[in-house]
């Protein structure tokens, strides 16, 4: 069924008695070209664009819970491609464009909004910085805006420009960022990789792999065992326990990363602002509701929730900057769990094991990334080659040293 | 989280530094031929556990003491503390007499 308009305006005059259900519940069969484990965003961006690019439809895509039960449900709906380093960058960019293609694409609401995303500067150095980081942007065919401190007092007049310690000179803007509203995004591949024949299937638990001689020939689940050509892990948050079956250990560590909702309020934020000297970003939503976030927690954790310390230190980044959002009151705050690779960078590759692939370590940048991660799993899925834009996400590169450093500041698990 | 400490009894987590999994205390040996894949794993590699994880945090703002937490990551229940030299010194018997 495609939806329209003038779908809607049929449905609204006969009672809205013909919708139908945008996805189906099937059984599993013994049987698949590929399984993707994880019904999360990157899962089903994978299943989308492995059947309606890469032509491959015996697929399966097994999630322990329900459909968008993970990461894609529970973050801050950012998109942007401001990155600086060469494997970054154009892997970014390719998911902004797909961004800004995807509700043609799926034919499906996603609400992407581009309404800017200002990276605000406090000291020349910094400006240094972000101007060098701009024309990464702009090479890798994005755009970037530099704005002087009046051309941002025009646009975020709330700001606190006088800030004793962080004085705000500038910012870097990126005009084609904005948000997406993020279960839509889920849904939306979902019904689109589900309309091209694609197994969707909820609560089936992945307990093991079928591995021998080298060879991973399918998954052992909670609704039996199920055979598949090639099977590809795509359960970021998760990916040590996961891979740990497989007798792999990861370069990664899972952080708790929690995230905020202030009450609904008339329309006062036009764009996504990010403060990074003070680690607080904030946007907000069509409800009305500030949506905003920080820092790790800094350990170890798994339990989706965090503690009281980094919920103070977030509030305070917000106030040292928007001192508005005080007469705000904190409406809901959750936390999610992060695959924290050793660089910041993420894994798109092959495993040691023939058959198993592994995509994950998306630190606390996941959301951004789902078109391109889904698009260039699929690539390397359906080619056994890597994706042009995603070539430097290898699971080795500790190993051979091509570290992917973005902040440059060597190994540690906790970065970005 | 409360961290309760052996010696000054229980402090807030925010006193800590949190340095990671507790195996990192046992640093590879370098002697030649150098093992790169030791060291590889050492640095890179985690067993990243969903439940019981042993784990340093370091504390800065109090008695500047390195600990051993052992912490449920599922839950962040703290279920013992201990010196990390105390911990080292038993680690290696225990390898010792392997």
């Amino acid at each position: 069924m495609k939806y329209s308009a003038a779908k809607i305006f049929l449905e609204g005059i006969f009672g809205n008695r013909g919708w139908r259900k945008a996805w189906r519940e099937p059984q599993p069969k013994k049987n698949y070209d590929v399984i993707i484990i994880g019904g999360g965003g990157h899962g089903l961006s994978t299943a989308y664009y492995l059947s309606n690019v890469y032509n491959i439809n015996n697929v399966a895509v097994l999630e322990k819970g329900w459909l968008g039960s993970g990461n894609i449900g529970r973050n801050t709906t950012i998109i942007r491609s401001n990155y600086l380093l060469p494997e970054n960058e154009p892997f970014y960019e390719f998911s902004l464009k797909l961004w800004e293609g995807l509700e043609q694409d799926t034919n499906y609401n996603s609400m992407v909004s581009q309404r800017g995303v200002i990276n605000i500067f406090h000291s020349d150095p910094q400006r240094d910085a972000f101007v060098r980081r701009g024309n990464a942007m702009l090479l890798s065919g994005a755009d970037a805006d530099l704005l002087d401190e009046n051309a941002l007092r025009k646009l975020c007049p709330y700001l606190d420009f006088e800030n004793a310690r962080f004085p705000v000179k500038g910012a870097l803007m990126q005009k084609r960022g904005g948000t997406v509203r993020h279960d839509a995004v889920a849904w939306g591949y979902a019904r689109g990789a589900d309309m091209k024949g694609v197994d969707i299937i909820q609560n089936c638990n992945v307990e093991g792999f079928i591995i021998k001689n080298g060879v991973c020939s399918g998954v052992r689940t909670s609704k039996g065992d199920i055979q598949a050509k090639k099977v590809a892990s795509c359960v970021a948050g998760s990916s040590s326990q996961v891979m740990s079956t497989a007798g792999i250990r990861l370069p990664i560590e899972s952080h708790v990363l929690q995230a905020f909702v202030s009450e609904g309020l008339k329309p006062i934020l036009d764009n996504v602002i990010t403060f990074g000297a003070g680690h607080f970003y904030v946007s907000q939503s069509d409800k009305g509701g500030l949506v905003f976030g920080g820092d790790l927690d800094g350990y170890n954790s798994y339990a989706q929730r965090g503690n009281l310390p980094v919920v103070e230190d977030v509030c305070e980044g917000g106030m040292a900057i928007i001192p508005m959002i005080g007469r705000a009151r904190l409406l809901r705050m959750w936390g999610g769990v992060m695959d924290m690779s050793m660089d910041g960078s993420p894994f798109i590759d092959r495993t040691h094991i023939d058959g198993l692939y592994f995509n994950g370590g998306w630190c606390y940048g996941g959301f951004k990334a789902t078109p391109a991660s889904g698009y260039c799993y699929a690539h390397l899925l359906a080619t056994d080659t890597p994706h042009p834009v995603a070539r430097g996400y290898k699971l080795d590169r500790f190993r051979t040293g091509n570290l992917i450093d973005e902040k440059g500041v060597g190994a540690q698990p906790n970065l970005h | 989280m409360i961290i309760p400490h052996p010696y000054l009894g229980p402090r807030d987590a925010c006193e800590f530094v949190y340095k990671g999994d507790a195996e990192l205390v046992f640093r590879p040996e370098r002697v030649e031929p150098v093992d790169y894949d030791a060291f590889h794993d050492y640095l890179y590699l985690r067993q990243n556990p969903a439940g019981i994880h042993k784990e340093l945090w370091y504390h800065e703002y109090g008695d500047r003491s390195w600990l051993v937490v052992t912490r449920n990551t599922q839950t962040h229940e703290i279920l013992k503390v201990e010196f990390a030299s105390n911990y080292i010194s038993k680690q290696k018997n225990r390898k010792s007499n392997v």
